[in-house]
């Protein structure tokens, strides 16, 4: 399936290759360096691109392209979705996924990448056997390797391969037992210039850390599972249970894993915790533009909106902003003309404010376009959907965990749209 | 210190500690290095350098971050990490390091030559010095190795055969991991001279025990195809045996080999259809989408569209509730029986009924939308468009909108296939119709595709919500998003036709947009409105006329100038005046442009020449001397067919019918159209065009192929089972019985249906066959089985009716063990007891499984399936034992007695000699009982060792004398003839100074002190190959003069004849199978079907001896032999005594198979080819 995979970092070296059949020559990413200069931004470059004998399909990841290289049919999401699966272990063992740490780690890059492929097809892509394969690197570990000459090659043989739940390695040990849940939920939002929601949902994911002596069997409960629509599970969940009983049931991996992501039924109407208030016009003739920007927090349920960042393409024409934030700060790339406005928190009292000029190139018209706006905000303890955990249990242990349960709201992909409708449709429907 | 400072320093520091390390490692040679000569080292180095060195030296020196540690240290530890620097060079450190009998040394070589690869550089002339590391035993540098030899093999194949050897041990090793391991390696490397020994390695683990290793015995079935595809047939063999395989671990993989190998065979599917789909649930991510997909195309081959009635089934499908799952009150059970009930009341209505199986399929697959893999739900997304009726189709839409969210790549794919089912039903996706709204984050790639999926929802209802949406669009800073959506409303205008007006005023009033490529995209779009009914619009044409003024973008004003011609007759005023500047500017136009005014010209020239004449020539003129010969072709043409000249041809009096003729409207349609003939998800669909190896969707037959072969015996039961719970019922019924394949199978999802009887005792067995593995593991294994255990009966508290009473009563009685710990202790001493019966079950499994699945089929009383449990138990000690056997044969000298089979007399010297090298073999003695000798069958072939010419007048012939060695028996007599053809005489002729590779021994000659002009003599030596073809390499002596030759036994040499009886020949071929077996078919030519020359041809190639066959036949040798018989001779090799048995079995037409069997399957391999060679030639 996968022939082979070339890592290309930002400007256009490629700074790694593996082949996983016979050697594909390093000169076929020349047809991705064609479209990478064919498409305006980085993320443009197609996904998919065939060449007379092979198909690339690529994956930009941290400012890295993984390209990989198809010789026949295959399905692209197989491929797609493999190679982020790569860069999210890459990401696991070594903290982040830059061009330095793999170049760093190129011999457990390779190694890895060597169990996570067999002739093409994935072999093991479960963290918890890779990490018994392949012990991730650490500062002591290496130190400790170059004195005794000793490797991060598992000594004992990978039985997790052989396991009922491959996904949890056995004899797990802990002095503090605990699992901790995260709920996270994000809304993604389009707000229109007069403040009315276009589209709004709420996405949610169960982040769990998990550190648990022996094969521990848990399930989580919720006060209103209703509420989840749609949902997808960590291959633990036992389908089943939830389908009967709207019960999590799982005998959970070892460590960091994402237990479930839910999107909140569409029914239910999503509380927006911010409001913009803007004012951003051009005047024909004139090569000033007014900006004002005020937030607010609505529907928080008392929480404090805190993290508030917001940014805005502003248009080509503009050359400079002065501006004044009543608290925070601004930047203005005058380049890529990127405003960014790092607000903090929210206090109902004195709503933040910014507030100023924009210089335009002089004798350029006004510009057409008006800017969106994006935000992005955090509330603690809280979930906006009102999602609620009821009860966690554990079975098959004799311990005591601690259990500690966390709620958060986040913007998602959240804009404020501040152009009007062009007049088009504005009468006749 | 500035980076520069010590950017510009530390080389230098470096330099100095590379040095005392070069002197270290390298001695004296320090100043032969180019790199480091003292006078210009510094400079050489530097521009060597590549730059991510640079990075660690700098880094190194500021006591830099943690990755770099490891350099530093390396470094200072002074060992060998010094001379990374010298890279560019040939490598010599490296080999040396390989070469050092210190594992870190070897290690740190290794991990450099990796990064080499990884870089991209080639290494590979440091074959044959990583190579001898294959067999270290340190873990990560053997691991090393192998990426590095799977990487070179090809390329050097003459010495990647040479680690064959090691792998071949690892697959008989008794631990499954090594073994799956050893035929992961060996399959992936890509030599294919080693094709046949890789065959018997994928046919042998095939049948292994552990699933693991069966699991890699499928992923290295594409690797062998790949490599030589005439195996193709004894591949499809091995597919359809694993396919039969009831591990959820092996059915991913082996239906990807079948899918690479033999897609095409769907009949191997139907007996493995329904546990395929049972399975599905519980086989890895990867697998699953591999499954899906073919599955998929099987269904599309086996059942009725169920899609054929569908206005029909239309109004009765209100499944679409029931599969939202929307009531979450309703219990699991009752939902089933619902859809069933339905389903059943469906069928009573309609002459259609889905088959149960394909009913099956859908149900098992839909659970998986629920995968966090989005590969999976896009695999079952694309099966429920397929396959699903009508009805059902709308669950998918759900899951695809989810990965919506997901990275940009999955998005990518997934509108695609997203566009492509909205064409063909809209229906489902508009609900979600606010998912695919734009935002101004999305790349572009993203932002065209979801336009075209809300174009393609976009319907009356709906239309002014788009609009509206799209209106915002066209303020987009990203302009080729603009261009797309302007396109998107002309779409939207051309298929709705209420809203046509709108959008075109709408698109009118962009055409005053200060944005040049909104109102290009915008004349063009409105030309293709336009064409739809022109007469209503000429205010709109007259409007774009004066646009020609300002706007450049060539395409518009092609456009432009096109609409103006072609209804010129509404602008009768403007036209003229058009081409009036369009002429003065003629020069500057691009190319369309150009054509475009040709044509304007043209149309006005026919409906208003009296305006236009001159204007019309002078263009005509301009054209003509164009440099493109595209203006100038067409300008000539339409000055015949329009200008009417005494030559003009008949066709100008059509002009006006030509130019002016109706043109109908262009349609927009979506680009996506049609393309759900290819298989959604796939590659080809993406592109829209045929991936190689795709595999068309084959269309719904006319009539449903039988039903009947998909029958397995197992599932007689499935019908009952489906209605009563959802739980996989293949599963679930193999969770009592199925006793060791557990180990990997038991699946996971099912044992949350509270079925804690069967559950438990596959936990715990589970974890007792890891157990058998590795010993050191029991330990925690047990008590993790334990606390599964316990689990389950705690977890039984909360469950509540649905259970029947024997389970309440057993879970009551385990929760009161659990309290009580004295009891607990008794219940792990019975664990343990049943673990060593476990574990003397699993050797015997392969023979169990088959009548396993036949006796799988009952499930719920848990009587039977005790009786069941203790059956195996007592069948297995047969095997055990045989295996015993096969191990002590080489001790039981009964195997050979003589007694046992009448012979006569002259083949009691063979006996006794058979005995001998039994005994030798056996290493029982080590003197030698007086040599008998037998006359090979063929003449002796001889070999030259050495030329008279080289040998300067002195000739040495050699040939194998086929006697034992009566010194040595471990050794290979040859028999050297001396010539001397020189004048004078050659004195003191012996052997000297050998050099020989390791294990090989020599007995040399006695020294022949004078060999007299023209004289010949003859010696016998000695030589012990260690069975091995290896040549060994000698040194001959003369007075005068040293000669250096080599002698080289072909393999059938290498084995001494050995007298078998028929029966013990087959009975030690018996033990030989598999692995050890190798076949090859051939025809045999038609002077030499006789079998005289079979058996004179054979012995002539290997010294074999004949195993008498038939006593018949034995007796009276001149009765004709029956039919077909068989020859078959034996043998053991000379060093290690491996039996070596041959079979030529002849048939009709003389063709003819040859079956070599030996433990050593190198020596096996050779063997067949020289018997090959010798039979066919």
């Amino acid at each position: 399936m996968i022939h082979s995979l070339f890592l290309i970092n930002a400007s256009g070296d490629i700074f790694l290759e593996k082949h996983w059949k016979s050697v594909v020559s390093r000169s076929v990413c020349d047809y991705f360096f064609e479209a990478q200069e064919r498409a305006t931004e980085p993320e443009n470059v197609p996904p998919v691109i065939p060449t007379p004998h092979h198909y690339l399909i690529s994956v930009l990841r941290h400012r890295i392209y993984f390209v990989a290289v198809i010789q026949s049919e295959v399905p692209p999401l197989f491929v797609i979705e493999f190679l982020h699966r790569v860069v999210d272990t890459f990401q696991d063992y070594f903290g982040v996924c830059t061009e330095a740490a793999i170049k760093d780690n190129v011999v457990v890059v390779y190694e890895l990448l060597e169990e996570m492929l067999d002739n093409g097809f994935p072999l093991a892509t479960e963290s918890n056997i890779l990490k018994e394969l392949i012990k991730p690197p650490t500062i002591l570990r290496t130190m400790v390797n170059t004195i005794t000459g000793s490797t991060n090659v598992g000594e004992q043989l990978p039985t997790g391969q052989l396991s009922v739940v491959p996904w949890r390695r056995t004899g797990v040990k802990y002095t503090n037992n605990e699992a901790y849940f995260d709920v996270v939920e994000e809304i993604d939002a389009i707000i229109d210039k007069s403040g009315s929601t276009i589209t709004a949902e709420i996405q949610g994911v169960i982040d769990a850390c998990v550190k648990l002596t022996g094969m521990p069997d848990l399930t989580l409960s919720f006060m209103n599972p209703r509420l989840l629509d749609d949902v997808s599970f960590h291959p633990c969940v036992r389908f089943k249970r939830w389908e009967a009983e709207r019960i999590l049931s799982f005998i959970p991996p070892d460590g960091n894993f994402r237990l479930l992501s839910y999107h909140v039924s569409s029914q239910n109407l999503v509380a927006i915790p911010v409001y913009v208030k803007h004012n951003i016009t051009f005047r024909e003739g004139s090569s000033q533009g007014r900006f004002d920007l005020t937030l607010g927090p609505k529907q928080t349920m008392g929480k404090a909106v805190e993290s508030v960042l917001v940014s805005s393409q502003l248009p080509r024409g503009v050359l400079n902003a002065n501006l004044n934030p009543s608290q925070g700060a601004y930047t203005f790339d005058p380049v890529t003309k990127l405003l960014t406005w790092d607000v903090g928190k929210i206090n109902p009292q004195k709503l933040p404010n910014l507030k100023g000029t924009m210089n335009l190139q002089a004798g350029a018209s006004k510009p057409d376009e008006n800017p969106t706006i994006n935000i992005q905000f955090k509330i603690q303890q809280m979930a906006i959907s009102g999602l609620k955990v009821n009860r966690l249990d554990m079975y098959g242990e004799k311990y005591k965990p601690f259990k500690g349960i966390k709620y958060m709201t986040k913007a998602g992909k959240f804009q404020v749209r501040t152009y009007q409708h062009f007049l088009m449709v504005q009468t006749s429907m | 210190m500035t980076a520069m400072q010590k950017l510009l320093q530390l080389p230098v520091n470096a330099v100095n500690m590379v040095k005392t390390v070069q002197s270290q490692v390298q001695g004296q040679e320090e100043d032969k290095s180019p790199v480091l000569s003292p006078d210009s080292g510094q400079q050489t180095w530097y521009s060597a350098l590549q730059p991510d060195e640079l990075r660690h030296l700098r880094s190194g020196g500021t006591g830099g971050g943690g990755g770099d540690q490891e350099e530093r240290a390396t470094l200072e530890e002074g060992g060998g990490g010094g001379s990374f620097q010298t890279q560019p060079l040939r490598h010599d450190d490296l080999k040396e390091m390989l070469d050092s009998n210190k594992d870190s040394l070897k290690l740190e070589a290794m991990k450099r030559i990796v990064a080499m690869i990884a870089r991209g550089k080639n290494a590979s002339d440091l074959f044959p010095a990583v190579v001898k590391n294959v067999a270290c035993k340190n873990i990560e540098v053997k691991k090393l190795v192998y990426v590095y030899l799977v990487r070179y093999a090809e390329e050097q194949q003459d010495l990647a055969l040479l680690s064959i050897s090691t792998f071949q041990r690892g697959l008989k090793d008794p631990n499954q991991l090594i073994r799956a391991s050893a035929l992961r390696v060996l399959s992936s490397i890509r030599v294919t001279i080693i094709v046949p020994i890789m065959m018997l390695a994928i046919k042998e683990a095939a049948s292994d025990m552990s699933p693991y290793v069966r699991k890699t015995a499928a992923h290295a079935i594409p690797k062998l195809y790949s490599l030589d595809p005439e195996q193709k047939d004894q591949l499809i063999e091995v597919i359809e045996k694993l396919l039969a395989d009831k591990t959820t671990l092996v059915a991913g993989s082996v239906v990807m080999a079948f899918e690479e190998v033999c897609p095409e065979r769907i009949d191997l599917i139907h007996k493995n259809y329904r546990k395929l789909c049972n399975l599905l649930i519980d086989v890895e991510e990867w697998g699953q989408v591999v499954i899906i997909n073919m599955l998929t195309r099987y269904a599309r081959t086996q059942f009725l569209n169920p899609n054929l009635n569908e206005s029909l089934l239309e109004d009765g499908g209100s499944g679409d509730k029931t599969f939202y799952g929307s009531d979450e009150d309703e219990d699991d059970d009752e939902k089933e029986n619902k859809e069933k009930a339905e389903a059943a009341a469906l069928a009573k209505r309609k002459p259609y009924v889905m088959d149960p199986d394909h009913r099956l399929l859908l149900r098992n697959t839909k659970p998986l939308l629920q995968s966090r893999n989005a590969a999976v739900v896009m695999a079952v997304a694309q099966l429920y468009f397929h396959l699903a009726p009508k009805a059902e189709v709308g669950v998918i839409a759900k899951a695809l909108v989810r990965l919506l969210r997901s990275h940009s790549e999955v998005q990518f794919v997934v509108l695609q296939n997203v566009a492509t089912m909205t064409i063909r039903r809209r229906g489902m996706f508009e609900p979600y119709l606010k998912s695919f709204y734009i935002r101004s984050t999305d790349p572009t790639l993203i932002k065209i595709l979801k336009l075209e999926v809300l174009t393609n929802l976009a319907n009356e209802t709906n239309i002014s919500t788009i609009l509206r949406e799209f209106q915002t669009y066209i303020k987009s800073m990203d302009k080729d998003f603009v261009a797309a959506t302007i396109q998107a409303i002309g779409r939207c205008a051309t298929n709705i036709g209420e809203v046509r007006d709108t959008c075109l005023n709408g698109l009118v009033q962009l055409l005053s947009n200060r944005d040049e490529l909104v109102v290009a995209e915008s004349v063009v779009v409105i030309k293709k409105l336009l064409q739809m009914q022109p007469e209503k619009h000429s205010d709109i044409i007259k409007h774009m006329a004066k646009l020609t003024d300002n706007i450049q973008v060539p395409m518009a004003r092609a456009s432009i100038l096109w609409l103006i011609g072609e209804y010129c007759e509404h602008v009768p005023k403007i036209a003229p005046d058009v081409l009036r500047k369009m002429a003065k500017s003629f020069t500057y136009e691009e190319d369309i442009v150009k054509l475009q005014i040709l044509n304007l010209a043209a149309k006005l020239y026919l409906t208003n020449s009296k305006q236009t004449k001159l204007l019309t020539q002078y263009v005509l003129n301009l054209a003509k001397y164009d440099q493109n010969y595209d203006i100038r072709d067409r300008a000539r043409f339409i000055r015949q067919l329009i200008v009417p000249t005494e030559k003009s041809g008949a066709l100008s009096k059509y002009a006006k019918k030509l130019f002016l003729a109706l043109k109908p409207a262009p349609v927009l349609e979506s680009p996506f159209k049609d393309r759900d003939h290819f298989q959604l998800g796939s590659l080809s669909h993406l592109l829209n065009a045929k991936a190689g190896g795709y595999q068309e969707l084959p269309d719904w037959p006319e009539a449903a192929p039988d039903p009947s072969v998909r029958n397995v015996e197992v599932f007689t039961l499935l019908e009952r089972v489906t209605t009563l719970t959802s739980v996989p019922e293949w599963t679930k019924c193999s969770s009592r019985e199925k006793r060791k394949e557990k180990k990997v199978e038991k699946p996971f999802y099912s044992d949350s249906e509270g079925e804690s009887g069967p559950t438990e005792s596959a936990d715990s067995e589970t974890n007792s066959a890891s157990a058998s593995d590795s010993a050191s593991d029991s330990e925690q294994s047990r008590s993790s089985s334990e606390s599964e255990e316990s689990d389950e009966g705690s977890e039984s508290e909360e469950e509540k009716e649905n259970k029947n009473k024997k389970k309440v009563v057993k879970k009551a009685v385990k929760e009161s063990e659990s309290e009580q710990s004295s009891e607990e202790e008794n219940r792990k001493l019975e664990k343990k007891i049943k673990q060593q019966e476990k574990d003397s079950e699993t050797v015997s499994d392969d023979e169990e499984s088959d009548s396993e699945s036949s006796q799988s089929t009952s499930e719920d009383s848990e009587s039977e399936a005790e009786v069941k449990k203790k059956a195996p138990v007592s069948r297995t000690p047969p095997k055990p034992v045989k295996k015993e056997k096969k191990e002590m044969s080489l001790l039981d000298l009964d195997d050979f007695e003589p007694a046992t089979s009448p012979q006569v007399t002259p083949i009691s010297t063979l006996l006794s000699n058979s005995l001998v090298t039994d005994l030798e073999g056996l290493s029982l003695s080590d003197s030698v009982l007086a040599p008998s000798t037998i006359t090979p069958s063929g003449t002796l072939k001889s070999y030259e060792l050495l030329h008279r010419i080289t040998g300067e007048g002195l000739s040495v012939e050699y040939c194998f004398g086929r006697q034992p060695f009566s010194p040595d028996a471990n050794m290979v007599a040859v028999q050297l003839q001396f010539t001397n053809n020189s004048t004078s005489e050659t004195k003191n002729l012996h052997m000297k100074d050998v050099k020989l590779q390791s294990g090989m021994r020599v007995k040399e000659f006695p020294e022949i002190e004078l060999l007299p002009a023209g004289d010949t003599a003859s010696a016998v030596m000695g030589i012990d190959f260690c069975d091995s073809t290896q040549a060994a390499n000698l040194q001959l002596c003369t007075s005068t003069r040293k000669f250096f030759v080599s002698i080289q036994p072909p393999v059938g040499e290498l084995m001494r004849p050995v007298f078998l009886t028929e029966n013990e020949f087959k009975r030690e071929q018996g033990q030989l199978m598999g692995m050890n077996e190798l076949t090859e078919k051939l025809i045999l030519d038609a002077k030499y079907r006789n079998e005289h020359a079979i058996v004179q041809r054979v012995t002539t190639a290997a010294h074999l001896s004949r195993v008498p066959c038939g006593s018949d036949n034995e007796c009276s040798p001149s009765v004709p032999p029956p039919d077909h018989p068989a020859h078959r001779f034996a043998g053991r090799t000379v060093t290690s005594g491996s039996l070596v048995l041959v079979t030529v079995a002849t048939g009709e037409e003389g063709v003819a198979q040859l079956t070599v069997n030996c433990e050593k399957m190198v020596i096996g391999t050779m063997l067949v080819k020289d018997i090959l060679l010798a039979l066919t030639q």
